[in-house]
């Protein structure tokens, strides 16, 4: 059984539809890359697999026993309130909180964990900074952190490199092809830039006027052949 | 006879004790939740019910009830409920609807007490539970205990969940995203909000309540960076001015209510100085 199933699903807010019939399937260890115009959809797609916004119609079903407390989830960058005050390390121990139940306090291997997942993204040393001080990578590496502390089978990436230079760029695609290859982590990752994310996938879901779901090989021939891919 | 000796007779009298008692405990509930509430933009939920608290101590005093916590605390607490609720849906205009839930609970209040009270002193009644401003210096033992058993329970509710209250007001939709029970906690906050505006009205009255909840947190926010130390911050803010409030209003013989809130001003004046200045140093 599949991770993840859509059959036949239709998004969209107060009755007008945006994205409609859509149906795919994500296995477990696979790398989706969802590709689409500003404003197809993508980010409500993503929102609709996590269970937070309704599908108009169709099923979203879940399988491989996945449950959402196995989910890490790096939100396309919403403007967290400015004067919000929080330190690094009191957003990325969050992450372990969907899976606590009703535990009062972080254990000590949850503080752990949420050093290690510091540690693999390099921002230890901004552990006792305001978050909001922070520049756009920093505080994107910072959801990502936090991001992997919630997950342990399912990690879904919006718009990751949107504001990085390009070399925090190519860093964040490599480090998310880590997770995917040796932490056996599943990822669904929307991504603006193709020709850097496609390297690294195993398929492609493009919304938006057409609709292509397929593996990586089947959207190269596909697309290139019409003279589409960017 | 100079102020320490004046502040130590005060404090052998019971109802001074009891006044400091309810006063601190008010304060530190009030400032604990203020920074939640105030970071999750839900202040209009806690000025709304302060409002729709007022109404339910107007029902209490015209049923004749002794005991108006017993009426005012489900009433506030179904208000809360249903307050946010309304907040959370876009359709029905959430801000409209609680600004008519709550001047409709402050003119239905004023109405009723004005038609059936049996006080001599209507006014009077209806401005202290407006401002406060000697209902706390006349708690009788069970206000206190109900005030001491409720602010446990807040405290102790704050501090069990804290770490997922933090969760559901920095980013609500990850937490839901990551199996946080969001609808859960958020009710949660709403309850205790209830529970603390229904405290807070013996010791500020039902308008000022908002002050009380909102300008230590605010103040915290000026000096501090992480949640944890706003958190105490505001709480420790809070105490500090409610202690000085309440000693002023006893010495100057002034309104407790707002001799409170206006120590709560400027202390956050100061800190709002503090914060610009260490800011550009
Ligand atoms: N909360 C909302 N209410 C109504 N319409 C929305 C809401 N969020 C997004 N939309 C609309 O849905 C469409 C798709 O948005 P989105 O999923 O964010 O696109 P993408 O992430 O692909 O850029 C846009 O036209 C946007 O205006
Ligand atoms: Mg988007």
């Amino acid at each position: 059984m599949a991770l993840l199933t859509c059959d036949h699903v239709a998004l969209g807010y107060d009755g007008r539809e945006i994205v409609s019939d859509l149906s795919f399937t994500v296995n477990t260890g696979d790398y989706l890359c969802i590709v689409g115009e500003n404003g197809s959809g993508k980010t409500t797609l993503m929102k609709a697999l996590l269970g937070l916004h309704r599908p108009l119609r169709g099923r979203i079903e879940t399988g491989d026993g996945l449950r959402q407390q196995q989910i890490g989830y790096l939100p396309q960058q919403t403007d967290v309130q400015r004067d919000f005050p929080a330190t690094v390390k009191e957003i990325v121990l969050s992450g372990c909180l969907g899976r606590k139940g009703f535990h009062p306090f972080y254990t000590a291997s949850e503080k752990q964990l949420a050093h290690s997942a510091m540690h693999m993204l390099g921002i230890c040393g901004l552990a006792g900074r305001c978050y909001r001080e922070l520049s756009g990578g920093q505080q994107q590496r910072v959801l990502l952190a936090r991001a992997l502390c919630a997950t342990q089978k399912l990690l879904l990436l919006d718009e990751p490199v949107a504001g990085l230079d390009p070399k925090a760029t190519a860093e964040m695609y490599e480090l998310v092809h880590t997770l995917n290859k040796e932490k056996r982590l599943t990822v669904i990752m929307i991504s603006h830039d193709l020709a850097a994310a496609l390297p690294y996938a195993s398929h492609v879901l493009h919304i938006g006027e057409q609709l292509f779901f397929g593996s990586v090989d089947d959207y190269r021939t596909c697309f290139t052949k019409g003279g589409h891919l960017a | 006879m100079n102020v320490l000796e004046k502040i130590s007779l005060y404090f052998q009298y019971s109802y001074v004790q009891n006044a400091f008692i309810v006063g601190v405990l008010v304060a530190l509930c009030s400032a604990l939740l203020g920074v939640t509430l105030v970071l999750k933009r839900f202040s209009f939920i806690g000025d709304g019910l302060s409002h729709v608290a007022f109404g339910g101590i107007a029902i209490a005093s015209v049923v004749g009830l002794s005991n108006n916590m017993l009426l005012v605390l489900p009433i506030t607490v179904i208000s809360a409920v249903l307050l946010l609720r309304a907040g959370q849906n876009a359709k029905i205009k959430g801000d409209a609807a609680i600004a008519m839930f709550s001047v409709g609970a402050l003119a239905c209040g004023y109405l009723l007490m004005n038609l059936f009270s049996t006080s001599a002193n209507l006014s009077g009644d209806v401005c202290s539970t407006l401002f406060g401003s000697t209902s706390i210096l006349t708690l009788s033992a069970a206000d206190v205990w109900l005030c001491i058993g409720l602010s446990a329970v807040v405290l102790l509710v704050f501090v069990l969940f804290y770490n997922k209250i933090f969760s559901v007001t920095f980013d609500e939709n990850f937490a839901a995203a990551t199996g946080t029970r969001t609808g859960a906690y958020n009710l949660l906050i709403a309850l205790l909000i209830a529970a603390v505006i229904v405290l807070a009205m013996n010791l500020v009255g039902s308008l000022l309540i908002s002050a009380l909840v909102i300008f230590p947190a605010l103040s915290a926010m000026r000096l501090f960076k992480s949640f944890k130390a706003v958190t105490l911050c505001s709480a420790c803010l809070s105490v500090v001015c409610a202690g000085v409030g309440l000693l002023t209003a006893l010495l100057a013989d002034t309104p407790v209510g707002s001799t409170i809130v206006a120590v709560d001003i400027a202390v956050f004046f100061v800190c709002w100085i503090i914060g610009a200045v260490g800011r550009r140093g």
